[in-house]
């Protein structure tokens, strides 16, 4: 299962690589999002996969499975979610600034003044 | 939590409330409710003299972050009790100045809260035990130095003088951090007390020297020493009573209080001993010499502080002997005395001065010495403190300056007669230093009188001068009494609070018992050297037309201040030239930097280490794990090839919520269940937002970009899947889980672990988290808030 | 919310539709959720839930709310000030921990106790929960705060 999970997370931050590397902005933001959960999976893997019970205290288990990376990924899933939004509301404003969400538009005016 | 602790962060505690009636209370002057913090302060601290004087210490610790050594403990013995008392003294003093000083129109908020927060800041430094708190206070003070400093903010010349001070005091604030750090390596310890205690273990190291430098550029950059001195004349575009407290009184007497503790810590090199006397006697000697030249009455008071501070270091390099050398303690004591005395001294009749500068300046409207003359009769009280510290300074009897500058001068006469390294030829240079400085100030204090006071009117003042009002005068006042009062009866100090602080400097437990006297009897150099210092300044002053011109061969572009001006502006150029060079102002190419080193690094690491794989110790795959991961590549497929936003908004969703569904599989239910939260209100906001975007994206990629694009991300997902398989396959620490995993009952008294973790074990990570969400809340905010600005208004701007 | 499905051609198929369906099942189902997320919320320390999950879902809840009636009529239902949310709850957590230091220990380290309470018995004190509060709260606001911003600006 491990190796499926790595393997996938890498297709996932691949994409979101080709995707962040575009022109459009909306698709910039898509490839973010699609960044935090290759991310996310493969901090997941790393605590090993369907080991032990659910990480919650019960007299009749012994082993747990890792808690740790899932406190690590819940802080990371709220992070990657105000990040999305303010990047969101960020190409809002800037569509309604300039008219356009071409990264290649936006260039701003070179400081030689 | 102890009654000291509260009394450190009293004044920023009352910022808050200072800031809040700031903005109600409209009628009273804002200083008035200041002025009790610092007098409860000092008068708290008064209270501790008792003991102190007995040779008691306090050592109280609050822990903060303990597994790492930072802990809030405060330790108090004589040289800390007298910084305190200076700093909260100095303060309600100088705060009872300013209510006269400032109108009610300045930005009395902002100035008051700013002295608050470099009151905490400075009774943290000279408070604090751990150094690593006291690198905190230290940059406090800096900081709120800064914000002084550029008070005025609408004049230029305020904020260079801000920026000069913060570059250069941040500078030394960071050269000593690496001090510390190397400190902490050599004796695994934050604590100066164990320091003292582990002294043998930094005699050992071969980092020593280094930290020793280190460490002093951190106390020179503050203390104003050669060459940094160059900050400290501009800082005095503050308001006066920032001069008078921050400048002269306290915060640059921090680097003094530095090299002080550090005594027992570094006194036994030469390196430390050496650079702090010359350092400091080419300081007294070079400020005083450029004091006089000089037109300005703030200038010639910032010249002079940096010289007496100078003259303050090298006492307490001859003091460092006292520690290092076991031979003549008694004399080298001495010379701890004087320094401590002195700092006192100095603190009372600078201040004075100070304030007797901003007098000048608030009733006749200049502080040009050019404009003032003639003024004794007009301003008899301003007179009278003028000629009282002002005489304490150039150390003519019978104010305190006397005492201690005849303390100092016996202290470089023994250190002439002493025999120490390689140096000793060059022994007779020390109290030839320092009767040329002492002369230069008799001559200046002189100028500062006669320039002032005497003379002819020059009727040349912006506003008709006459004697200042009550409020302003009462803290000189004060100061000047103290200034008389100590020259007299100086053992009222001694035993209670000079003999604790210097044991503190030196080290030790043995009481010193100092009587400080006015008469040494004739057999005594010091007498003879104070006569000639009296003689030739007289007759230097006199004939001071005569010999002027030697300022003229100090041509601009060999000062310090040049240099520094031009290293700002090609700093500047340079950078800008390197950042000019990368950034092309378009997003994807930085993206394809970061992406492309990402890969670099990954294959270079490879190509190194190996890393090593193998490929056992796999969970079981079940039938619906490979149908979600089916699920995610068809969605990612579509998401890659459509052109729709909505379909691709539609498809983020269904990963998002087969990586819930991921989760769940995983034994991991908190995530899934925050995972579908977020993932509703998010594919809510895309939809949301969806109506404002633009309907098709006008973005045309050539096949050679999208060629680019591919082979990066490519590369990247190769780079993360091996190096996922090789983080799987090799662990080289012990997972820190199973700690967790056996304290969430016994410590937290929870039974989810994951929450516990989260607010809990790592609750430090969930307090910034929730400080990013609430910011992205509020960035959110001001970006849908903001006015929209015409692009008509965009050019006025820019032209 | 509507306003902008309305002008996104929603309304000029459905202008006959009536929402009275929606509008109340919304009602019922946004007491529901808002409940099961205070159950998540305080059982967050000893099974699955805590004040993140709890507060998205609280804010999902309005969310659905939004979506069959309009801000203004939300406003009015719930009138709640989501800066003073975001503000109320990063206060708490700040003020929490450092509050700590009066129990004499570390900054962060939670303080609990039992209390006997009549008819519920043995009752945990957790200040942890107090510092929970403030993520709720802050999480709750900022997602209310984003998706009012965006939805309601068009006027």
């Amino acid at each position: 299962m491990e190796l499926i999970t790595i393997i996938l997370s890498g297709i996932l931050i691949a994409s979101a690589t080709y995707l962040i590397l575009s022109k459009s902005v909306l698709r910039i933001i898509i490839g973010t999002g699609i960044l935090s959960h290759g991310v996310h999976l493969m901090i997941l893997t790393m605590g090993q996969l369907k080991r032990g019970s659910v990480p919650v205290l019960d007299d009749a288990v012994s082993t747990y499975s890792d808690p740790l990376p899932q406190a690590l990924i819940l802080t990371a899933i709220v992070i990657s979610f105000a990040l999305t939004a303010f990047s969101l509301v960020l190409l809002l404003r800037n569509y309604k600034e300039l008219g356009t969400d071409n990264t290649e538009d936006m260039k701003g005016v070179p400081h030689d003044d | 939590m102890t009654l000291i602790h509260f009394a450190i962060f009293l004044p920023v505690i009352a910022a808050i409330a200072i800031a809040i009636i700031y903005r109600y209370v409209k009628d009273v002057h804002l200083g008035w409710f200041v002025l009790p913090i610092p007098a409860v302060i000092v008068a708290y601290l008064f209270s501790l003299i008792p003991s102190i004087a007995n040779n008691q210490v306090f050592h109280h610790t609050l822990n903060l972050m303990p597994r790492i050594g930072l802990n809030f403990d405060v330790y108090i013995d004589g040289l800390g009790l007298l910084f305190a008392i200076l700093i909260s003294g100095i303060g309600a003093l100088v705060v009872l100045y300013s209510i006269g000083y400032l109108s009610k129109d300045e930005k009395l908020g902002n100035f008051y809260v700013y002295l608050l927060i470099f009151m905490t800041a400075m009774l943290g430094v000279v408070l604090s035990d751990n150094i690593l708190m006291l690198y905190f206070f230290w940059e406090l003070t800096s900081i709120s130095s800064f914000l002084l400093i550029a008070f005025w903010f609408t004049k230029e010349k305020s904020v260079y003088g801000a920026q000069k001070s913060m570059l250069i005091t941040f500078f030394g604030g960071f050269m000593m951090l690496g001090g510390f750090v190397i400190l902490h390596l050599i004796t695994d310890t934050f604590s100066i007390r164990e320091m003292i205690a582990n002294v043998d273990l930094i005699m050992a190291s071969p980092l020593t020297p280094l930290a020793v430098v280190l460490v002093l550029l951190g106390a020179f950059t503050k203390s104003a020493q050669f060459p940094f001195y160059i900050w400290l004349p501009d800082a005095m575009e503050a308001p006066t009573p920032v001069s008078a407290y921050l400048h002269s009184a306290t915060m640059v007497k921090a680097g003094l209080y530095l090299v002080a503790r550090f005594t027992p810590v570094f006194a036994f090199s030469e390196l430390w001993v050496w650079l702090i006397l010359v350092i400091g006697l080419v300081t007294l000697f070079w400020a005083s010499f450029n004091a006089i030249k000089q037109d300005d009455l703030k200038a010639i008071l910032a010249y002079s502080t940096v010289s007496q501070l100078g003259l303050i270091m090298s006492l307490l390099g001859v003091g460092a002997l006292a520690v290092s050398t076991g031979a003549n303690e008694q004399i080298f004591t001495i010379a701890v005395v004087a320094a401590v005395f002195h700092i006192i001294n100095h603190a009372t009749f600078k201040g004075a001065l100070f304030m007797v500068a901003g007098i000048l300046d608030h009733e006749t409207g200049t502080r040009s010495m050019k404009k003032l003359g003639g003024l004794m009769t007009l301003m008899p009280i301003t007179f009278t403190m003028t000629l009282v510290t002002a005489l304490s300074m150039a150390g003519i009897p019978p104010f305190n300056g006397f005492l201690s500058k005849e303390l100092f001068l016996e202290a470089m006469f023994e250190i002439s007669n002493a025999n120490f390294s390689a140096l000793a030829d060059w022994n007779v240079l020390f109290p030839i230093l320092a009767i040329v400085g002492s002369i230069f100030t008799f001559v200046y204090s002189i100028k500062l009188i006669h320039g002032v006071f005497f003379g002819k009117r020059t009727h040349d003042t912006p506003k008709e001068p006459h004697e200042a009002p009550k409020l302003l005068l009462a803290s000189p006042i004060i100061l000047s009494a103290l200034v008389i009062i100590f020259g007299l009866f100086p053992n009222i100090l001694s035993g209670s609070i000079i003999d604790p602080a210097a044991m503190g400097i030196l080290g030790t437990d043995t009481a010193l018992n100092t009587e400080i006297s006015h008469w040494h009897g004739f057999n005594n150099p010091a007498l003879w050297a104070t006569v000639a210092i009296v003689v030739i300044g007289t007759v230097l002053y006199l004939f001071r037309s005569s010999w002027m011109f030697i300022y003229d061969y100090h041509k601009e572009q060999f000062t310090l201040n040049h240099l520094y001006d031009q290293g700002l502006i090609y700093s500047q150029l340079g950078s800008a030239k390197a950042t000019d060079g990368i950034m092309s102002g378009f997003l994807r190419d930085y993206m394809v930097y970061i992406f492309g080193f990402f890969v670099v690094f990954g294959i270079v690491t490879t190509f190194y280490t190996g890393l090593p794989i193998t490929f056992d110790d796999f969970a079981q795959v079940g039938i619906q794990d490979m149908a979600l991961v089916l699920i995610i590549l068809v969605s990612l497929a579509i998401i890659m090839m459509t052109r729709s936003r909505m379909v691709s908004i539609i498809m983020l969703g269904a990963i998002g919520f087969s990586m819930a569904l991921f989760f769940a599989f995983f034994r991991a239910p908190d995530l899934a269940l925050t995972q579908l939260a977020i993932e509703t209100v998010t594919t809510t906001l895309f939809l949301v937002c969806f109506y404002h975007l633009p309907k098709r994206s006008k973005h045309e990629e050539s096949i050679k970009f999208k060629f680019t694009n591919f082979i990066v991300s490519v590369g990247v997902g190769a780079i993360v899947i091996l190096f996922g398989l090789a983080a799987y396959s090799n662990r080289l620490f012990d997972s820190i889980s199973q700690y967790h995993i056996d304290n969430v009952y016994d410590l937290a008294a929870g039974g989810n672990m994951v929450n516990v973790i989260l607010v809990d074990f790592r609750g430090y990570d969930t307090l910034m988290e929730t400080l990013v969400f609430g910011i992205a809340g509020i960035g959110i905010y001001a970006l849908m808030k903001a006015k929209v600005s015409r692009k008509d208004d965009d050019n006025e701007e820019h032209a | 919310m509507k306003s902008t499905l309305k002008r996104a051609g929603y309304s000029k198929v459905q202008r006959q539709m009536n929402d009275v369906f929606i509008q109340f099942t919304s009602k019922v189902i946004f007491l529901i959720i808002l409940l099961f997320s205070v159950n998540l919320f305080m059982a967050g320390h000893y099974t699955p839930g805590g004040g993140f999950v709890g507060g998205l879902l609280a804010a999902s809840a309005i969310i659905l709310l939004l979506m069959a009636y309009d801000y203004e009529t939300v406003k009015k239902m719930i009138p709640v000030n989501f800066h003073l949310m975001i503000s109320l709850g990063l206060a708490l957590a700040i003020v929490v921990p450092t509050l700590l230091f009066f129990f004499g220990v570390p900054f962060f380290t939670h303080q609990h106790t039992y209390v006997n309470v009549p008819v519920f018995g043995e009752v945990a004190l957790h200040t942890a929960v107090i510092f929970d509060v403030g993520v709720f709260l802050t999480v709750a606001g900022t997602s209310l705060l984003i998706v009012t911003l965006v939805g309601g600006t068009e006027k």
